[in-house]
């Protein structure tokens, strides 16, 4: 109690006991801040040791004295990290040398006193200092090795999670995955990967990797494996086929992976593979079906057309040379005996057809329909592919038996030959071949042709014609000239035919025998002449309405055989001249001889009821079918347009006698049939002098007016009438 | 090759670990024979290892007090180790009672432990995370529920950076830490350098050697690779220094010469 009222007492003293400690206190940092760890600074940490001094010196003066109490300031030295032993022993020696020096009174205790003392404290200061370090030390220990396990046991169980996770991935994967060492032992491989390879696991496991090579295999595949297990490669990816246990083919998309330890040394391959082929059956078979003709099973026009395109475009020095066959009168078998039929027959072609071209750079292909084309190759093209067709013609030529009938069946053929160049494309070539074709077909069938250039042009004009026709229609590039009809008696005129034009963007004025015959090829006469009708009958009942003074003007339109066939011809023709309010009688139908030659009841009927409504019929061209006067009667006919041909003996003087006795020939019986006769051609003055002595009745020709617009005949029809 | 996150890192402790070098230089016993031997090697050819980090320790001691002093209550401290007496939330408290602090390891063992002496704690919290993957850091559950990056936050990274290797692009990472902080946020930061040490190049290469070892090459940066960590922010006075002449608190004359190796400083946000 004393001690510590003293030590109490003397703060104020700046020479007593608690300057003394402080002093006492830097001693003992300066000796052991530097083996101490504390992050403290020396003055902070001089001020941390101030009270263990004044513990110690408590201790040093207690009446009671215990030594027991430094062990506290041992401890507190190693609560401040002053954990180095060498901390301690500098402690001790601080003690030894300054604890008595600094805060012993000799006031109380004897000097011998103090410094048993200050030993007891030492010894008690070390003991509490190895106490606190060895409970602290562990302590620590304690705790970082329990730390250690819990980080154990939550990696552990983390791994746990992701290996279940990985488990399942691995064994519920759609994919096959396996795993290799760099030797090709297969380690582990997942159910998918089983179940490709045909379900038994060990028949997987038991192979090396090496074993699984295919013939069909990709020549770098097994370099690029190579690469892999050396280690310079980390992964790759292929197509490949495997053999199954069965000996069926597994296709794959295989990726192979290299797996690297922690040091990057390759040590697992992993392969993770997709069962492609199915897939693969299915794309062949797709590609098949998209390139080949299902009923013959020979390759369709997209196969074939790859094929000529790589051939017309080899180069080399290489030539080609294609047949384009068609079938002649292949329609009417299909007709007669039903398509099933007609499918057999066109599968014997096939067959044959197939025979001729065995030779290696041949193939046959079917277009479609009844049109099939084959393909040669080679230098010797140009004579090879004369040969190939001379052997379709003779393959064909021996009959085809189809339910018990034979059938003879022709074809005619199209040849285009040429350098593999690339001067023409597979398009122009095969286009070429299908024109050289039909002019095969029109020279009778059952021959082949060459192709020509001039005749490929002509016919691509006149394709591109018949192309433009229906739009040409739509656009109103066609218009109407019409050629004066001059009474013979006297000069007049009496009407005019209306002839129709084509003002073609290109081509500049057409006549009607550059697209008619296509007009009525196409169909499109039909809507052609309804429109030529209703045009003309318009312009007569316009010079009708303008010069009622002139008399009876009379429109003469032809009819070709596509309209006569047309079952609204009666009803459109009312139609055109309701409409216009022209009456019947003033309308002339044109009708060529040969159109009716042979025509029966039927055909002439719509004729007939057209004729009862007081229509006129004119027989036009007449003379040049071959049809007999006597013929005449039963038609519904009201005119004889005689041809030019007849005429022409007539433009010089004198005119040929035999033309002459043949015209009179005519003129006579028609008249006495009440038939009018019309020449056309008048091309002189001396013809149509001629021609009215002889008694025609009506002429048309240049003499009088080339064909024009109708205003030109207006103005003649007026001359005429002064 | 880089772990996916989802792949946890198995535990060896056969295996020195730098936390636990860390805390053996500190005078602590948070560490096995393995580490120890490793540190001992060290310090063959360093003896004055242990002071480096003290003069480290001391310096992120007196720029937590500093950030403090500034009004920042929130600390993110990367690369935390194994703790130890003074740590950021202890030293931060002193200033600041209602501090909050994260600390950051990716050392399994060392947020294990951490997290055991942390239990309790409502201010403070441990994330598993590497800093080579900051978007980890900043999305982490600890930092989400516990700091509010819309204010300004201490971001720590002592003797860290140079456990980061040019090919983990460091600068990246401090730069997208940087980034997610708002402005007023300070960088406590030091790194091991050649500069500043007592012995030549060839003996500290020594002691570099061992931690190569132990794969965790440290990577010695010059002032200019430093400076360049404090891209983004104004360093506070002085600038960057060695560890104790960073705002020391009393005279430096008596420290030991190693506690001059290296750099260390703090910058400002603007």
């Amino acid at each position: 109690m004393r001690a510590s009222s003293q030590a109490t007492g003397s703060a104020a003293d700046p020479d007593g006991l608690e300057d003394r400690l402080r002093r006492f206190a830097t001693i003992w940092s300066r000796a052991i801040f530097p083996v101490t760890a504390t992050s403290m600074t020396r003055p902070e940490f001089e001020r941390h040791l101030l009270p263990l001094a004044r513990e110690l010196s408590t201790a040093l003066h207690a009446g009671s004295f215990d030594p027991r109490s430094a062990q506290h300031t041992g401890a507190a030295l190693v609560d401040a990290h002053c954990t180095d032993p060498d901390a301690l022993s500098r402690t001790l020696g601080v003690i030894d040398s300054y604890l008595v020096l600094y805060c012993g009174s000799a006031q109380e205790y004897s000097a011998e006193e103090l410094r048993a003392r200050c030993a007891r404290l030492q010894h008690s200061v070390a003991a509490g200092y190895a106490h606190a370090l060895r409970e602290r030390t562990l302590v620590e220990q304690e705790a970082i090795a329990r730390s250690s396990m819990r980080a154990r046991s939550d990696a552990a169980e983390a791994l746990h999670a992701t290996e279940a996770r990985f488990r399942a991935i691995f064994e519920g994967a759609a994919i096959g995955i396996g795993i290799a060492d760099l030797d090709g032992n297969v380690l582990e491989v997942n159910e998918a990967l089983t179940r490709m390879f045909g379900g038994l696991e060990h028949h997987v496991r038991g192979h090396k990797v090496t074993d699984w090579s295919h013939p069909e295999d990709r020549p770098h595949v097994w370099e690029l494996y190579r690469e892999l297990v050396r280690g310079d490669r980390d992964h790759f990816r292929v197509e490949k086929p495997f053999y199954r246990n069965d000996g069926t083919v597994l296709w794959t998309n295989l990726t192979v992976s290299l797996l690297r330890d922690a040091d990057g040394l390759p040590q697992y391959q992993l392969a993770l593979m997709e069962d492609t082929t199915e897939r693969r059956l299915l794309n062949l078979r797709l590609r098949y079906e998209a390139t080949h003709d299902a009923l013959t099973g020979l390759p369709n026009r997209t196969l074939f057309f790859e094929r000529l395109e790589k051939a017309v475009t080899a180069g080399g020095g290489t030539r080609f040379g294609l047949c384009y066959l068609d079938l002649d009168g292949f329609k009417a078998i299909n007709d007669s005996l039903g398509h099933a039929a007609g499918d057999r027959l066109l599968v014997e072609v096939a067959d044959r057809l197939q025979s001729c071209a065995t030779a290696p750079g041949e193939m046959v292909a079917r277009l479609g329909g009844d049109e099939f084309v084959a393909l040669t190759t080679g230098p010797g093209a140009q004579r090879d592919v004369h040969e190939l067709a001379a052997r379709i013609l003779a393959v064909l030529a021996t009959p085809i038996r189809i339910d018990g009938r034979e059938f003879t069946v022709r074809g005619s053929i199209g040849i285009v030959e040429g350098p593999a160049g690339g001067e023409r494309t597979a398009a122009e070539v095969l286009r070429s071949a299908d024109i050289t074709m039909y002019r095969a077909k029109s020279a009778g069938g059952n021959r082949f042709e060459l192709a020509d250039p001039e005749a490929d042009a002509r016919a691509i004009t006149r394709h591109g014609l018949t192309t433009s026709l229906p739009a040409a229609l739509e656009r109103g590039e066609f218009f109407i000239e019409y050629q004066p009809l001059v009474h013979l008696g006297d000069g007049t005129v009496h009407g005019a035919e209306a002839l129709v034009r084509w003002c073609h963007p290109q081509h500049g004025v057409l006549g009607p025998d550059r697209f008619i015959p296509l007009a009525e090829h196409t169909g499109l006469i039909v809507p052609l002449g309804r429109w030529v009708l209703q045009e003309a009958v318009r312009q007569a009942r316009f010079w009708q309405q303008r010069h009622a003074d002139g008399g009876p003007l009379r429109i003469n339109v032809n009819l070709s055989p596509a309209q006569l066939h047309h079952p609204g011809l009666v009803a459109d023709t009312v139609a055109v001249l309701e409409r216009s309010g022209l009456e019947p009688g003033a309308l002339c139908l044109e009708v060529t001889e040969s159109a009716l030659i042979g025509a029966d009841e039927d055909l002439l009927k719509p004729l007939r009821q057209l004729s009862e409504m007081g229509v006129d019929i004119a027989l036009d061209d007449f003379g040049t079918g071959y049809s007999n006067l006597a013929n005449l009667r039963r038609l519904p006919v009201s005119v004889l347009k005689l041809d030019r041909s007849f005429t022409q003996g007539m433009q010089r003087s004198p005119a040929d006698p035999v033309d002459l006795k043949i015209v009179e020939g005519i003129v006579s019986p028609a008249h006495s049939l009440e038939l009018a006769v019309t020449v056309e051609g008048v091309e002189t003055g001396a013809q149509a002098v001629q021609l009215r002595e002889l008694g025609c009745d009506t002429a048309q020709g240049w003499y009088y007016a080339r064909p024009g617009p109708p205003e030109k005949l207006h103005a003649l029809s007026l001359a005429d009438a002064v | 090759m880089e772990r996916p996150a989802w792949a946890p890192q198995g535990i060896d402790i056969s295996v020195p670990s730098v936390a636990r070098i860390y805390d053996y230089y500190l005078g602590g016993s948070h560490n096995f024979e393995v580490d120890r031997e490793a540190a001992r090697k060290a310090m063959e050819f360093m003896p004055g290892l242990p002071k480096i980090m003290q003069a480290h320790r001391a310096f992120m001691r007196r720029a937590v007090h500093y950030a403090a002093g500034q009004g920042i209550t929130q600390f993110l401290d990367v690369g935390s180790g194994i703790p130890a007496f003074g740590n950021v939330h202890e030293v931060a408290r002193e200033a600041a009672p209602a501090a909050r602090v994260v600390y950051v390891d990716h050392d399994p063992v060392a947020v294990a432990h951490s997290r055991a002496v942390l239990e309790g704690d409502a201010l403070s919290a441990v994330a598993a995370a590497d800093l080579r993957r900051p978007r980890d850091i900043l999305h982490s559950q600890e930092v989400t529920s516990l700091l509010d990056l819309g204010r300004p936050v201490a971001l720590l990274l002592v003797c860290v950076l140079h456990f980061i290797e040019d090919a983990d692009d460091p600068y990246r990472a401090v730069a997208e830490l940087r980034d997610a902080l708002a402005p007023g946020s300070l960088l406590i930061a030091s790194h091991a350098s050649y500069e500043g040490m007592p012995v030549p190049e060839q003996q500290a290469d020594g002691a570099i050697e061992v931690y190569r070892d132990i794969r965790n090459p440290i990577v010695m940066r010059t002032r200019a690779q430093v400076e360049a960590f404090f891209e983004g922010y104004e360093t506070v006075d002085p600038g960057l220094v060695s560890p104790p002449l960073w705002r020391p608190s009393g005279p430096t004359d008596q420290e030991d010469p190693y506690a001059f190796s290296g750099f260390a400083g703090v910058g400002r946000k603007a």
